[in-house]
């Protein structure tokens, strides 16, 4: 008797009682499938947590100034204006891990055209930190080194700028925004980066040369950098070595002693994505550990029914015996009904779980994330659940004896 | 050398503490193409002697050869092959596969000897005829009359052509007129020379044979050749459709 007769006599046996196979079926089905809806929703916020991050800017780190004490009050991270343009220069010439730099200078200001206004966030930037938070252009082109210098009043506006002031999807490049009063001409539009893991909304700012900036928007120049300076790092890798390296340089710049705490805050954005992105991956573990508990509670259901079922078929193992059935045969039939419960549950399952996957993803708003991994493990899982679940009462059943089971009422 | 050739068989079977003697010494010979009635009362042995004789159970000790093979020391396995080549079963219960088509339940030996697809369509459909069914292969169990779904039930005994029919009181779910049309077909199997025994507690029916054993005690009682009746289904009477 070869395999494909098996199975079909197997098949056969299942088609008998319909009903009762679909709802063994069930069981694997429910467990497969949210085996791999929940490993798709593990999977689709991971891709949101990275998606959030790289559009921050990759490889990145903050260098913030430290905060002030005044009389035992100790305000906030930036309050002390303790990094000067010199160390700014000096991270940028003397840190090898470091690639980019550029300070951010922020403040907030209406920003006007000929026939709207909007108050957004006003950044004076080096054209460095373009390439450090990875930010192209959509019309136009950024403003140069040679722009810083001159301080020319150039701007750079963000796609929900450019939208709010000449309306959705204008292209105004070449005219001229007021910004506190100083007319800027506006030489590009920068690529839309959306919302960020907060909900913040990445393109609501324009950006202006930072001299121009320290000359006209905070007024007089000064020593102290009063915003932040953006890092990138060659790599990712490498984030972990560029801070070790502008924190030994500012403290020795600082005359910081040994044990004593730094004036200056740096964070590591790398860092805190891959601290998001183990939780994400602790909550996909967690998900399909669950849904693998149902699985393993489906696989129990298929040995119910296959024990139930040999005892109901007492009689057609002893008629199969009489007529010829070794006891392999036995073993053969009822493992392969098992097994093919749990595979075509296991296939079903797959097509609920994608389902499933799909429409949770479209409610979060979340990419589809679909591993074909996951997929053939829980088929190839389901089928070992058959097996194994299913070895028990097929050793049953070929172990009866012919003469006890043709009595057998 | 008979088709069947017992040598001092017995058989014992422990029940707790106690042991049963169900058979006690049976030796006997039964040559091609005989047709034997097996009666006796219940608890004589009689069931355990088919069972032997069905090559389900060994004997305890004492030989037994079916075709020249000595049977009485083969292993599960070993014996399921005998069975499905040398035997055929016909049941009191029929033991049809419910929700299978008579086709499909008649070719169940052949599915265990490995027979092809083809082959064992031809053969099935063949053994249908044989018992006047040919046009029921796709009716099931359910679909059928007591009496058809016996008559299934010995095609699927004869589809492998096995050399010896063992039927366990193959009458004793049907009625008279159907018993005596099941008999028939018995008569004209035995007439094409395979072996048939039959086991019944109806002295009417064991009269259809052309030898009679009694069981009684775990020992044949009594072993005599008689001419067998005839089996003429009488003709349909009117109160019968009632």
């Amino acid at each position: 008797m070869n395999p494909l007769q098996i199975f079909r006599i197997a098949a056969l046996a299942l088609l008998r009682n319909k009903m009762r196979s679909m709802l063994t079926m069930l069981g694997v089905i429910i467990g497969v499938a949210a085996v791999i809806a929940m490993v798709a929703i593990g999977e689709g916020a991971k891709a949101r947590v990275e998606q959030a991050f790289a559009s921050m800017g990759t490889n990145l780190l903050i260098v913030m100034p430290g905060s002030v004490v005044a009389g035992g009050v100790q305000g906030g991270s930036g309050s002390q204006a303790s990094l000067t343009w010199d160390d700014f220069r000096a991270i940028r010439s003397e840190c090898p891990s470091v690639r980019y730099a550029a300070p951010q200078l922020r403040t907030n200001a209406q920003v006007l055209s000929e026939e709207a206004n909007w108050s957004t966030t006003v950044y004076g930037v080096s054209p460095e930190y373009f390439d450090v938070r990875n930010w192209g252009m959509a019309e136009g082109t950024r403003f140069s080194q040679s722009d810083v210098d001159a301080g020319a009043k150039v701007v750079v506006l963000g796609r929900t700028v450019a939208d709010k002031l000449y309306g959705a999807g204008a292209q105004p490049v070449g005219q001229s925004v007021r910004i506190r009063n100083i007319p800027f001409v506006i030489v590009a539009i920068m690529d839309k980066k959306g919302q960020s893991a907060m909900g913040q909304d990445y393109d609501d700012v324009v950006l202006i040369p930072v001299s121009t900036f320290q000359a006209k928007i905070q007024g007089g120049l000064s020593k102290f950098l009063t915003g932040t300076i953006f890092v990138g790092a060659y790599s990712a890798s490498g984030t972990a070595k560029a801070q070790t390296e502008i924190e030994n340089l500012l403290r020795d710049r600082h005359h910081i002693e040994p044990g004593m705490p730094d004036n200056f805050t740096i964070r590591n954005l790398t860092e805190v994505a891959g601290a998001q992105q183990e939780g994400t991956r602790t909550m996909t573990t967690l998900l399909a550990s669950i849904a693998a508990v149902s699985l393993l509670v489906g696989g129990i259901g298929i040995m119910n029914i296959m024990l139930v079922s040999v005892t109901e078929r007492t009689r057609e193992i002893g008629l199969r015996m009489a007529i010829g059935a070794k006891r392999r045969h036995i073993l053969a039939q009822f493992l392969a009904e098992s097994l093919a419960l749990s595979s075509l549950g296991g296939l079903v399952g797959v097509g609920v779980g994608l389902l499933v996957a799909n429409r949770l993803a479209a409610q979060f708003g979340w990419p589809t994330l679909i591993r074909p991994d996951v997929i053939a493990i829980s088929v190839a899982f389901s089928a070992l659940v058959g097996v194994v679940f299913g070895l028990y009462p097929a050793r049953k059943a070929s172990r009866l004896d012919p003469i006890d089971a043709l009595r057998f009422e | 050398m008979a088709l069947i050739e017992l040598t001092d068989v017995r058989k014992v079977y422990r029940m707790g503490e106690e042991e049963v003697f169900a058979l006690r010494g049976v030796t006997l010979s039964i040559d091609h193409g005989e047709f034997v009635a097996v009666m006796g009362p219940s608890g004589s042995g009689k069931s355990t002697l088919m069972n032997t004789l069905g090559c389900l159970d060994r004997p305890t000790s004492g030989s037994y050869f079916l075709a020249g093979q000595d049977v009485s020391k083969l292993d599960h396995d070993e014996l399921a092959e005998i069975r499905n080549k040398l035997l055929g079963f016909v049941f009191q219960s029929f033991n049809l596969l419910p929700r299978t088509t008579a086709q499909e339940n008649v070719e169940l030996p052949l599915l265990y000897a490995g027979t092809s697809s083809r082959e064992r369509r031809r053969r099935a459909a063949a053994a249908l005829d044989r018992v006047g069914l040919s046009g029921r292969a796709g009716h099931t169990p359910a679909q059928l009359s007591g009496g058809q779904q016996q008559r299934v039930a010995i095609a699927r005994a004869i589809v492998t052509e096995p050399q010896l029919l063992v039927a366990d009181e193959p009458t004793g779910n049907l009625d008279s007129r159907t018993s005596v049309e099941i008999m028939a077909l018995f008569q004209e199997l035995s007439a094409t020379g395979i072996t048939i025994l039959v086991v019944t507690h109806e002295p009417d029916i064991a009269e259809f044979a052309s030898r009679v054993l009694i069981i009684r005690d775990g020992r044949v009682k009594s072993d005599r050749k008689q001419t067998p009746v005839p089996a003429v289904v009488p003709p349909k009477k009117p109160e019968d459709d009632l």
